[in-house]
């Protein structure tokens, strides 16, 4: 953005904003250059903190109106770039929209701002005895509104869903400044299901600046129990066990031998640190109900050849089992100076053969890598370590990384199960989606944001991109667009 | 086989801009506006496609009859979540999600769309597109499979379809406590508010019935706790309630559906619309409440808009007018450019969810 510009732009927004609310200077920016993913990084041109939602709607018209492209940001703890600001674009903070609006009891219901951070939720209708059920594990930091934005998920939606069944309605804002309103406190909405589109958008359809979140009776009882395993396959069978049980647990988690050790070392949850693996299965509900499928999965694990079997006896001890798995990236981070946290998701019955072939890559590319998952449903997270000081590793840790996507999309799954696209993904989109996808995925920003001004570049590739890197797909033997100049 | 009969049938009407009329098993063409179109039939592009109960997830062709889905889901102890009703044997699933119709369980389990892994389709244009998959979790790329859920065949054809599936109860067991409606709104909302397992709620403004489900124990429990008498054929009685066979449905009048915040006081509701041709049903625990009413269609849509929700004309009635709750204009741009992405020349089932989309 030229000087002349950014001044005028900064004259512009000074008479919708106070000025403490633009940041304008090196230092003042610095802060914003990244999001949790902190190898891509980019100084926007401004960043603005509004907090009211007519003073987003304004700063979006003028936006709209000298075409500067706009990024959102919530708490900046997204791991795929998503809120990774671009070089002249207006960074738009919602900080400042950290309040809870409405709480209904009866109804179950609260109307929170986008900025009110996950934790933030539970704790407030904690007396009522209710609670927001999804919750990623940086919940103590991140925002509902990028929850949204990401579709985010948490340990427990095996059994209570992703963000996008635990929300019923929000106010959005479209990039020009039209408010539009998905949802309510109803239950579903008349025309196209909008709300669902939006869960996931990555702030590529339009500013979240109210939610409706439904809120869930806290169970009368909820256990833990942790098992041992010598084999990380046989492991995995009993997480399939588990479900052909017909147990649904609340949590169903899983962490190979270098995350147990990591996890133990950093918050002593009691792991056996000679398994192979340990699974974490919680069961929840009522007493009764806990009860009886606790005695089922204690069967199941012990006839899957758990080698040793923890059951929480009380709250205490439910907790501290889990904090080891809560912690487990930071804790994996104290083993290498950096590491790269990978989301992609398979179907259960691949996990023996996809883990077998990242053991095996470990070794090729001389790189540890930890592995953390959403067992129960097949979101899993290799945690790569390496060294970014170290000329070259970066370099290969990102190969072995995208590799690891790709064996994820052959396996029948998916590039990201929670974590998004963002900027880091988007070669990994052209594997995952063809030319004719990626072209409707456009035409959907397109329905939305026609200026294509909303976190341009992020999520989806650009064909071009995609043939660049030779990985265009082909359909029906056929090679999509042949008027499209390829590289 | 079938596919390429059908891409060729939607290639040729793109070709032609020629409206069609997408058929599954013709079970609810009495859903929606009136379509004008050359009938479309896909209910030959049958089967399940794979089914891994372990996974969780199962994946058929959009023409597979649902009592064929929920017989094979049967066998391994598994089911749909949503309890989706069928309105007649010959119900499809490829019907069913795109009417996005969800039974008794929804408010405690989800909604169809929220069962809706990916699927395949063909585009007004006649090209076949895939989104999403057949893993629970999958963030790539816009959402566009659970779009597809309740848009009524206006984007596209779907072709096939890939769910997430739950196992079944162990034990359920149905009680009535005596109430009218708006003790019942309360009581329900109270309920569910609770930790107990219930999974199903309705009140008929004499009686509101709960459906508890889960191990034996805990289900006994739950029962103690709600008190009331057990109704003893709650297992016909639910199937009742979603196949709308309950004697409150089979009535000349027009048919109603209120989708409201479940906690909606029901005497403001029925004070508004207060005269002798009126009738309610609710279900969904409070959130779905069901009007039968000779009203003008006007008056059901305020009253549904006061109350913080939407209406829909579901039977019956005058289906040449407007049968959804309007959007707002915005709104309305958005369906049309989304219209205008996935059926550029507006063939499929145009006029079905609203007049010029
Ligand atoms: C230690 C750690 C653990 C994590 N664990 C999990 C986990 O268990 N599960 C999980 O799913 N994720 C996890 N994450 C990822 C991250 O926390 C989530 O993606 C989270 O939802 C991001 O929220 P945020 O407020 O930080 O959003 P940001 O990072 O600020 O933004 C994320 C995206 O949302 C957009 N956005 C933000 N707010 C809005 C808005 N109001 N309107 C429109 N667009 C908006 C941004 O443009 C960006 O594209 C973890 C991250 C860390 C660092």
């Amino acid at each position: 953005m030229t000087w002349v510009k950014k001044k005028q732009l900064i004259e512009n927004l000074a008479e919708i904003l106070p000025t403490s609310s633009i940041l304008s200077t090196e230092e003042e920016l610095k802060p914003y250059e990244c999001d949790g993913l902190s190898v891509y990084r980019q100084v926007p041109a401004l960043v603005v903190l509004p907090e009211t939602v007519q003073q987003v709607q304004e700063i979006l018209k003028l936006c709209f109106a000298e075409s500067v492209e706009v990024v959102a940001r919530g708490a900046g703890t997204g791991l795929s770039g998503g809120a990774m600001p671009l070089e002249n674009a207006v960074v738009l903070s919602l900080a400042k929209f950290n309040h809870i609006l409405q709480i209904n009891e009866l109804g179950r219901t609260a109307v929170v701002e986008p900025g009110v951070r996950n934790l933030a939720i539970s704790q407030a209708v904690d007396h009522l005895g209710l609670y927001y059920a999804p919750d990623p594990s940086s919940q103590i930091a991140c925002t509902i509104g990028g929850n949204v934005a990401e579709n985010s998920g948490g340990v427990h939606c095996l059994k209570y869903g992703l963000t996008v069944h635990n929300v019923l309605g929000l106010k959005m804002l479209s990039m020009e400044g039209e408010l539009i309103e998905l949802g309510g406190a109803a239950l579903d909405a008349e025309g196209y299901d909008l709300l669902a589109l939006m869960h996931g958008s990555e702030g590529l359809l339009g500013v979240i600046v109210e939610i409706t979140v439904k809120l869930l009776p806290k169970p009368e009882l909820a256990q833990v129990v942790m098992a041992a395993f010598d084999d990380v396959e046989k492991a995995g069978q009993a997480v399939a066990d588990i479900i052909a049980a017909g147990i649904v647990p609340a949590g169903l988690e899983m962490m190979d031998h270098l995350a147990i050790r990591a996890a133990e070392a950093f918050v002593h949850a009691g792991y056996p640190t000679g398994a192979q693996a340990i699974i974490l299965c919680e069961i929840d509900g009522t007493t009764e109900g806990v009860g009886d499928y606790i005695v089922a999965v204690e069967q199941v694990l012990n006839q899957a050849g758990a080698t040793e079997l923890r059951i929480s006896g009380n709250e205490a001890e439910r907790l501290q089992l889990w904090a080891g798995r809560k912690a487990a990236f930071p804790a994996v981070g104290r083993l290498a100076p950096d590491y790269y946290c990978m989301d992609g998701t398979i179907p259960k019955a691949a996990l023996p053969s996809v883990l077998r072939q990242i053991t095996q890559w470990s070794k090729e590319y001389e790189l540890p890598v930890a592995n953390v998952f959403h067992a129960g449903d097949g979101n899993m997270h290799p945690l790569i370590l390496y060294d970014a000081n170290k000329a070259g590793e970066l370099e290969r840790t990102e190969e072995f990384g995208a590799r690891i996507l790709e064996l994820c999309v052959q396996s029948g799954g998916s590039i990201t199960g929670e974590h998004g696209v963002g900027i880091e993904k988007l070669d990994s989109m052209c594997l995952q989606f063809g030319a004719m996808e990626l072209q409707h995925f456009f035409a959907v920003k397109n329905a939305f944001d026609p200026a294509g001004l909303l976190n341009p570049g992020k999520a989806v590739p650009s064909l071009h991109r995609c043939a660049e890197l030779g990985r265009m797909h082909v359909h029906n033997g056929e090679l999509p667009h042949p008027e499209l100049e390829r590289f | 086989m079938h596919e390429s009969i059908l891409r060729q049938q939607v290639e040729d009407a793109y070709k032609m801009g020629a409206a069609l009329n997408i058929v599954g098993g013709d079970s609810k063409s009495w859903y929606g506006r009136e379509v004008a179109g050359e009938p479309l039939h896909v209910d030959g592009n049958t089967g399940i496609i794979s089914y891994e109960p372990t996974e969780l997830v199962i994946t058929a062709r959009a023409g597979t009859k649902l009592s064929e889905l929920t017989a094979a889901l049967d066998e391994q102890r598994q089911r749909l979540p949503f309890d989706p009703p069928c309105f007649g044997e010959s119900a499809t699933l490829g019907g069913t999600v795109s009417c996005g119709f969800s039974g008794p369980r929804r408010p405690y389990a989800g909604s169809c769309r929220d069962f809706v892994l990916g699927c395949r389709m063909i585009n007004g244009k006649g090209e076949v597109l895939s989104f999403g998959g057949q893993v629970m979790k999958n963030v790539a790329g816009f959402d566009v499979s659970r779009l597809m859920a309740g848009s009524l065949g206006t984007l596209g054809l779907l072709l096939e379809v890939s769910l997430k599936v739950l196992p079944h109860r162990q034990a359920e067991q149905t009680l009535v406590v005596e109430a009218d409606f708006a003790e019942a709104v309360t009581m329900m909302n109270h309920w569910a508010g609770t930790p107990l397992p219930v999974t199903a709620m309705a009140a008929d403004g004499e009686l509101v019935y709960f459906r508890i489900c889960g191990t034996h124990s805990s289900v006994k429990k739950s029962a103690a706790q709600i008190g009331g008498t057990i109704y003893v054929d709650g297992l016909n009685l639910w199937k009742d309630i979603r196949e709308h066979q309950l004697p409150f449905f089979n009535d000349g009048r027009p048919l109603w559906r209120l989708s409201l915040p479940s906690d909606a006081a029901h005497a403001a509701l029925a004070d508004a619309v207060m005269s002798d041709k009126t009738d309610w049903f609710i279900g969904w625990g409070g959130a779905q409440r069901w009007l039968k009413s000779d009203l003008p269609a006007e008056q059901i849509f305020a009253l549904a808009k006061r109350a913080g929700g939407h209406a829909a004309l579901f039977r019956g009635g005058d289906r040449s007018a407007e049968v959804f709750s309007a959007l707002p204009e915005a709104q309305m741009l958005l369906h049309k450019r989304l219209k205008e992405a996935f059926d550029p020349k507006g063939i499929f089932n145009p006029g079905r969810m609203y007049r010029g989309l």
